[in-house]
């Protein structure tokens, strides 16, 4: 348990997907204007890596791997090539499903992440939680426990930044630096933060 | 179609950046701009699947039940993707093993899918092709722009060469120690962001 629950503090704090590793930046930076809506991009986030992570991990244990269709007589078969469909495709079904239960129970949330929905398909944080899965060999606990820190960090993070963003408001920039500009050089300055949780 | 074919390369690269502008495929854009032989092949391969998934999706497009669309669009950019990733590992096996986890992340490159929902999916396959080519020379441009810069006050030097000698090698430049992180993209391209919306206002957000 306690190796669980490290991998999970690991993931939220010193591994933070957007903070420390910059994935998923397209959705981070375009959905923190508001506290309410980053809420909603979050938990939808943290949903997703909660089931694909430990989804994708399944397939690839037991899909996959060589020698995992030795049960039906092809024991030499090594399917790891088709890796990056598989995963991208658990993501894509997962994420449309998503859009069809949010439009029906939840059409204000639905409406405010608009075209970001189906873009968190292609959202790198996403695909990335899979990849470091596979990079570090997680077995399915461990890697339901690092799905749910990866989405955890990332709800943190773009909450954080929302909340800054949402101050800014008030500041009077540059006319050229206004909105993304601004973001970016407030993102920055919170990587270089979360840099010191890291240790450097 | 009022708008010409260079026209349509040429509105991607500076008046409508996918990056400057759309704030898409941010992430390989800071990860993979530490040196700029890196993003250069970064670049070339994001301007081949963004040009090619926008041509077959477009061909394609009437096919495509709207329900499932994403899935279709996932589909064909994932195999193009592994595509490049294969050939990569074939003929340029120490590039592919930098660039690591990063060529099988063009997948989620913000920019093709978005171009391959918003343009692609309404338009014929020629001025599709050429909105993909656009958008991921767009992204090469900002790309290689943030490289130079890290690379050469980074590192001084210019595609792995020496332009400045370092003072660990007993020459006169200091290394900038900023511009070696990660973080360091997120400032230049703030800076550049600045530098094209003063050139254009129009761009400027006004809220």
């Amino acid at each position: 348990m306690a190796h669980h629950f490290d991998i999970i503090i690991r993931s939220i704090f010193l591994e933070n997907l957007p903070l420390a590793f910059f994935l998923g930046m397209c959705t981070f930076l375009a959905i923190s204007k508001q506290v309410k809506t980053a809420v909603g991009l979050g938990s939808a986030v943290l949903f997703l890596q909660v089931i694909t992570v430990p989804l994708n991990n399944l397939l690839l244990n037991h899909v996959l791997e060589p020698g995992a269709f030795a049960w039906a007589g092809f024991p030499n078969v090594d399917l790891r090539f088709l890796g990056l469909l598989t995963y991208i495709a658990i993501i894509a079904a997962t994420v449309q499903v998503l859009e069809m239960v949010l439009d029906r129970y939840i059409p204000v949330l639905y409406n405010t992440l608009g075209i970001f929905l189906p873009l968190l398909t292609v959202n790198c944080a996403i695909l990335g939680a899979s990849l470091f899965m596979v990079e570090r060999d997680y077995t399915f606990t461990e890697s339901t426990a690092y799905g749910f820190g990866a989405g955890a960090g990332f709800f943190l993070a773009v909450v954080a930044l929302a909340g800054i963003r949402e101050r800014l408001e008030y500041a009077n920039p540059p006319a050229g630096l206004r909105g993304l500009g601004l973001t970016f050089i407030t993102a920055g300055l919170m990587a270089m933060a979360f840099m010191g949780l890291a240790g450097f | 179609m009022a708008e010409t074919k260079t026209e349509l390369i040429a509105r991607s690269i500076f008046r409508r950046n996918p990056i400057a502008l759309l704030v898409l495929g941010i992430c390989s854009a800071l990860a993979v701009t530490g040196q700029m032989a890196t993003a250069f092949v970064m670049s070339i391969c994001v301007i081949l699947v963004t040009g090619f998934s926008s041509l077959i999706i477009s061909i394609v497009r009437f096919q495509i039940p709207n329900s499932v669309r994403i899935g279709i669009q996932i589909t064909v950019i994932a195999t193009l993707v592994i595509m490049v990733d294969q050939f990569l590992k074939a003929f340029y096996y120490d590039l592919s093993k930098q660039l690591s986890i990063f060529v099988g992340l063009i997948i989620t490159n913000c920019i093709i899918m978005g171009r391959a929902e918003g343009y692609a999916m309404s338009n014929p396959p020629i001025p599709s092709f050429l909105d993909g080519i656009g958008n991921g020379l767009g992204y090469g441009f900002i790309l290689m722009t943030v490289a130079f810069i890290r690379e050469l006050l980074g590192f001084g030097s210019i595609f792995g060469m020496e332009v400045m000698k370092l003072t660990t090698n007993g020459g006169w430049y200091v290394q900038n120690g900023m511009l070696v992180l990660p973080a360091s993209a997120f400032f230049i391209i703030a800076l550049i962001i600045w530098i094209l919306r003063t050139l254009d206002p129009e761009q400027q957000e006004t809220d």
